[in-house]
């Protein structure tokens, strides 16, 4: 994997450099605190790299992009014609679809919930449950479950290699690699890639713009990062506000024989019965409702659950245990939340090819 | 001899002890989310000893055929660990943090 990450570099020499002046410090996981003071050194490695991670054999260019861009919102890949992958992960619902749980094949409603697109270029592992590696791993799968896009594959082929439109894009995009499921996966895959936040009004209070984020949402950094207080980083980590990592949330779904396994159903070890990925919470405020199994409404209920420390305390993640936190310092963690969000450019949906 | 060589081959894993019969020690730690070591290369019967030097808890676990473990998880400054009583090669990773990779070759 490539990185283009100037940015992070010169953050990372920045962090390296001895802060000067007196600030409010914020006790954090690692050994080096944290100044809470606008651009400062210390905050740097919250900042992503302007561009994300891709492979080798998948470099983005402007013609894989836009290929990926009308493959993502065509619904004629699904057997009936009538889901894309923007049904489930649309723009105008922070790329997910706004529902606890999705609905997939004939409106048939499934187990989890569907998770933002939003930054999952910087993912090193990806859904709920691990199963796919990359995001060229992931795109072709819904089309291929049954409960989802249901797609025929033999129909599929034969409609974009026949599509005049489509038949140039693949030759432009992919020369010579014609059309299969690797150069669709590419395709989308590299647009995907293009679905960034990292210009948010915490990002704009890290490289020093101290009136970006307000005096709540800085109180509900700090807390955000206590380990004593809401001890959120140790799984919402920088920069992307994941580890990439699996926890059992103690979810009251998590309960009963029948509960769905999460990634123990690919990694049998004990304490992964019941754990899921760790979302981004870049973006967050666009993505409700909230947790694998959308059982959350409110950036409020999410922190409600963990300041009761989970409902289930059945292979409960060791990370998470009862908080002391009062009223205001909820009502802080979700404005500091609300700072996450990044003003994005309305989408400009593509003409499909027709012929 | 052969833990000479291990040692320098293995810069971040620590040799310990050598006990009974020639078996030893070794200790890989668990720091930024990676183990101090890809690879490491010991004697059947030896011992790696795993510590989480992180502020947060990590698993340690095998799936390979040749040796299956789960230590659990634990949080810093703790440690466990594992015989290895058959040649062969072991694949050991986090459960929490699965880009936490390493390969332990039993000789």
């Amino acid at each position: 994997m490539k990185y283009c990450g100037d940015r992070l570099v010169r953050g990372l020499l920045l962090a390296s450099l001895v802060t000067l002046g007196a600030c409010a410090t914020a006790p954090q996981t690692g050994e080096e605190k944290t100044a809470l003071k606008a651009g400062d050194p210390s905050l740097q490695h919250w900042l992503l790299p302007d561009t994300p991670p891709y492979p080798e054999d998948n470099k983005p260019t402007a013609e894989r992009v836009a290929l990926g861009k009308q493959l993502f919102f065509d619904p004629r890949l699904s057997r009936h014609g009538n889901m894309s992958c923007a049904s489930c992960h649309s723009p105008m619902f922070g790329w997910s679809d706004g529902l606890p749980t999705a609905r997939g094949h004939n409106g048939m409603l499934l187990g989890r919930a569907s998770p933002t697109v939003i930054n999952t270029a910087y993912n090193s592992i990806q859904m709920w449950d691990g199963r796919k590696k990359d995001l060229e791993d992931q795109a072709i799968g819904p089309m291929e479950a049954s409960v989802e896009m249901n797609s025929d594959f033999d129909r599929m082929f034969a409609f974009l290699s026949t599509n005049k439109g489509y038949r140039d894009a693949f030759e432009k995009a992919y020369p010579d690699e014609g059309v299969s499921k690797e150069t669709i996966a590419k395709a989308i895959a590299s647009y995907e890639r293009t679905i960034i936040s990292n210009d948010s009004p915490f990002d704009r209070w890290v490289k020093g713009d101290e009136k970006a984020m307000s005096e709540q949402q800085v109180r509900g950094f700090k807390i955000f990062i206590d380990p004593a207080k809401g001890n959120c980083a140790i799984c919402h980590s920088a920069p992307n506000f994941t580890d990439d990592g699996f926890h059992n949330l103690g979810l009251a779904s998590s309960a009963g024989e029948d509960a769905d396994p999460g990634r123990f159903a690919h990694k049998p070890i004990r304490i992964l019965k019941g754990a899921f990925k760790t979302p981004t919470l870049r973006d967050v405020a666009l993505t409700a409702p909230y947790f694998h199994d959308g059982s959350a409404e409110t950036l409020m209920d999410v922190v409600e659950h963990y300041a009761i420390g989970g409902v289930v305390k059945e292979n409960l993640s060791p990370n998470i245990r009862k908080l002391n936190l009062t009223r205001s310092d909820k009502e802080d963690l979700v404005a500091f939340m609300e700072a996450l969000t990044t003003e994005h450019e309305p989408v400009a949906l593509p003409v499909l090819p027709l012929e | 001899m052969n833990h000479t060589k291990t040692i320098l081959s293995t810069v971040a894993a620590v040799f310990l002890f050598s006990g009974l019969a020639g078996a030893a020690e070794y200790e890989v730690t668990q720091k930024n989310k990676t183990f101090s070591v890809k690879e490491l290369t010991i004697k059947v019967g030896d011992t790696v000893k795993f510590t989480n030097e992180d502020d947060f808890f990590h698993n340690v676990f095998s799936l390979s055929d040749l040796k299956t473990f789960d230590l659990g998880s634990y949080p810093k400054g703790e440690f466990k660990s594992v015989t290895f009583d058959k040649a062969g090669e072991v694949e050991v990773e986090c459960a929490i943090h699965p880009s936490m990779l390493m390969t332990i070759n039993i000789k």
